[in-house]
């Protein structure tokens, strides 16, 4: 029963939460607004008072700055793309009744509990590396010259560690949806006539829609920040300077968080406009 | 055409053979009606003829032609679901045009075939929703529409009406029964209702754990049902079955006597017995009567609606000799 009574005191119970969550967003976004309007360099003289919006105009026409949103964008672009392929793809075998099909599964989404910065010093030193690496004696084996994956191939490789970590998140929600279609749907299209990749395209496709695009918006949220891979690898060298990791050089290596600060915020600006177009694209099918 | 012969077709999953060696022929135009207890097999072995599943042996044969590894769109045949299987993000329009988009039929034909088929299952005003908005008869009349326009040898029916509610479930058996009037093609239809293989079928093939009981028409299995089982199976309430002295003066293990074959006095009969529940459906009355010929059970009457008997009254009842059924030891019919 709804009764005031029992609303208030959910609101109650609901406080701290709240409270908890709000502080954590406010705070920080209410620091890095008021520092964004400041000339402040923590080693060179601290605070030297308000520039109003100096900090935005010089991030703005930095010579990193389109770059670094390029980069951001073909970075979330490229993994979104390889996960959600590769996920509905592996999604549908590991359906198939199999022989050791729950060792199978969780061998497939043991990519996930990795830590970033380990999953990349693992791909950088074991797998990546032109001297040691497995690639490398592989490209060997065959007589050719090991690539230089983190400096001739720098985006790609990138790309490939990040999907690497979230093709099992895309897998497994891709797993429970095609799990969850109707077996007689299929077997009805089967008798209507569709061969095997016109039911794929007709029914199995259109019933993971809702679940792509959870995949899609909830990928993207965290995509736009990746940072560890890159700090590890490439060090943000090579044409692999998200915006995320240019902040974090102006703010940490330039030692000028009120310039940071200003690029924090076009971050968010970012953020929203590619949550905008998201949502105009995929968001439809959420409702219904 | 369409003529579908089984031979010795049997079905395993595993090592439990669901479905042992059987014959079967449906002949053109006729409209068949598989019948029994649920798990039973029914479902199986329609899947086997539509060839969703694979026959473990024997072979399958429509209209002469063997069709044992003919895969389902090649055999011409039409299933409608249990669940409808409707596609849920096509509106009905692209739902029952998808069998002739996978057909390769061309547009306009499509159009009118869709514009026939919505005609006459009432859903011309439903054509651009999609299923989720529709009722379930109407989701129903959707599935019926998309096995129409394929034209198909044969419908295959598992359970339709099974999820529908009782009144629309009388509507929707009109309906059908309508539709093969009018097309006269053959129909396989699947349930565990008797009543309704009873009222829709030319032929009724009883079933239990996958052996056929009997094969016949309606009326063949209402009035020398084979064997005990098929007995108490078809017809509604039940029979009533007698062991012991009763049945061993006509020379049987069991009779049988059907509810409405047994006449019922206050005053004087073969079987003394009292009263228990009375159902009263306005037009019959069943009464349920606790006798000493059939100490299990209780036997059930029909009587008329006006006939007025209450609980705990001493009644006799007569059954009428010609319509007493002999069962022997083994269950089987005795003439
Ligand atoms: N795919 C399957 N695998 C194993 N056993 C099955 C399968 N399908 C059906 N069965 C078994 O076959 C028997 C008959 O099932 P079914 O044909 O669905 O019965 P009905 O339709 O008469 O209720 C049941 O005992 C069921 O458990
Ligand atoms: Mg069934």
């Amino acid at each position: 029963m709804a009764t005031q009574h029992s609303r208030s005191s959910a609101r109650l119970m609901m406080a701290p939460a709240v409270v908890l969550l709000l502080g954590w967003m406010l705070v920080p976004l209410t620091m890095t607004l008021y520092f964004s309007f400041k000339k402040y360099l923590p080693l060179r003289g601290g605070d030297l008072g308000w520039v109003g919006f100096d900090n935005y105009a010089r991030f703005l026409t930095s010579s990193a700055f389109w770059p670094s949103v390029q980069t951001t964008l073909v970075i979330v672009g490229g993994v979104l793309a390889i996960t959600v392929v590769l996920g509905i793809f592996l999604a549908i075998l590991l359906n198939q009744p199999m022989w050791g099909q729950g060792m199978v599964r969780i061998l497939v989404i043991a990519p996930f509990f990795v830590m970033p910065t380990v999953s990349a010093l693992v791909w950088k030193n074991m797998f990546m590396d032109p001297n040691y690496g497995l690639l490398a004696h592989l490209w060997k084996l065959f007589g050719a010259t090991p690539v230089e994956w983190l400096s001739q191939a720098s985006l790609p490789s990138i790309i490939m560690i990040v999907s690497w970590q979230w093709l099992p998140f895309a897998t497994l929600i891709l797993l429970t949806a095609i799990q969850s279609l109707d077996s007689e749907q299929l077997e009805a299209a089967e008798m209507d006539g569709a061969l095997a990749h016109k039911r794929f395209a007709y029914i199995t496709l259109p019933h993971l829609g809702r679940a792509i695009t959870v995949v899609i918006l909830i990928q993207t949220i965290f995509l736009l920040s990746i940072f560890a891979e890159i700090f590890v690898t490439t060090g943000g060298a090579f044409g692999t300077k998200t915006l995320s990791y240019l902040i974090f050089q102006r703010v940490l290596e330039s030692q000028n968080v009120g310039l940071g600060s200003a690029g924090g915020v076009y971050a968010i600006i970012l953020a929203n406009i590619v949550a905008y177009f998201l949502v105009r694209i995929v968001g439809k099918n959420l409702d219904a | 055409m369409g003529r579908i012969t089984l031979d010795k077709v049997s079905k395993s999953f595993g090592d439990v053979e669901v479905i042992p060696p059987l014959d079967l022929t449906i002949e053109d135009g006729e409209f068949t009606v598989f019948v029994g207890p649920s798990g039973c097999g029914k479902s199986t072995l329609l899947r086997l003829i539509a060839g969703l599943e694979d026959i473990t042996s024997g072979q399958i044969r429509i209209d002469g032609a063997d069709a044992t590894n003919v895969p389902p769109a090649k055999r011409g045949l039409a299933m409608v679901f249990q669940s409808y299987a409707l596609y849920p993000h096509m509106t009905v329009r692209k739902n029952i045009a998808f069998p002739m988009k996978m057909a390769g039929i061309d547009q306009a034909e499509q159009d009118r075939r869709i514009d026939a088929a919505a005609k006459a299952l009432n859903l011309t005003d439903y054509l651009d929703r999609r299923p989720g908005q529709l009722s379930g008869g109407q989701r129903q009349r959707v599935a019926i529409g998309r096995a129409i326009v394929r034209e198909p040898a044969a419908f295959l029916f598992d359970e339709p009406l099974s999820n529908l509610d009782a009144a629309l479930r009388v509507g929707m058996r009109l309906e059908i029964s309508e539709l093969h009037e009018r097309l006269k093609t053959t129909m396989i239809y699947v349930t565990h209702d008797q009543v309704e293989a009873m009222t829709m079928a030319d032929k009724i093939v009883v079933l239990q754990a996958g052996v056929i009981e009997q094969v016949g028409s309606p009326l063949d299995l209402y009035e020398r049902p084979c064997n005990k089982f098929v007995a108490g199976f078809i017809g509604s309430p039940k029979m009533n079955f007698i062991e012991g002295e009763e049945a061993a003066e006509l020379g049987a293990t069991t009779i049988g006597i059907r509810p409405e074959h047994i006449s019922i006095s206050t005053t004087e009969g073969q079987w003394k017995g009292t009263v228990g529940v009375a159902e009263h459906l306005g037009s019959d009355t069943f009464l349920y009567i606790h006798s000493d010929v059939s100490p299990s059970e209780t036997m059930t009457v029909r009587v008329d609606g006006e006939f007025s008997a209450r609980h705990g009254d001493t009644v006799y009842l007569t059954p009428r000799a010609e319509r007493i059924h002999k069962f022997g030891a083994d269950g089987l019919r005795i003439e």
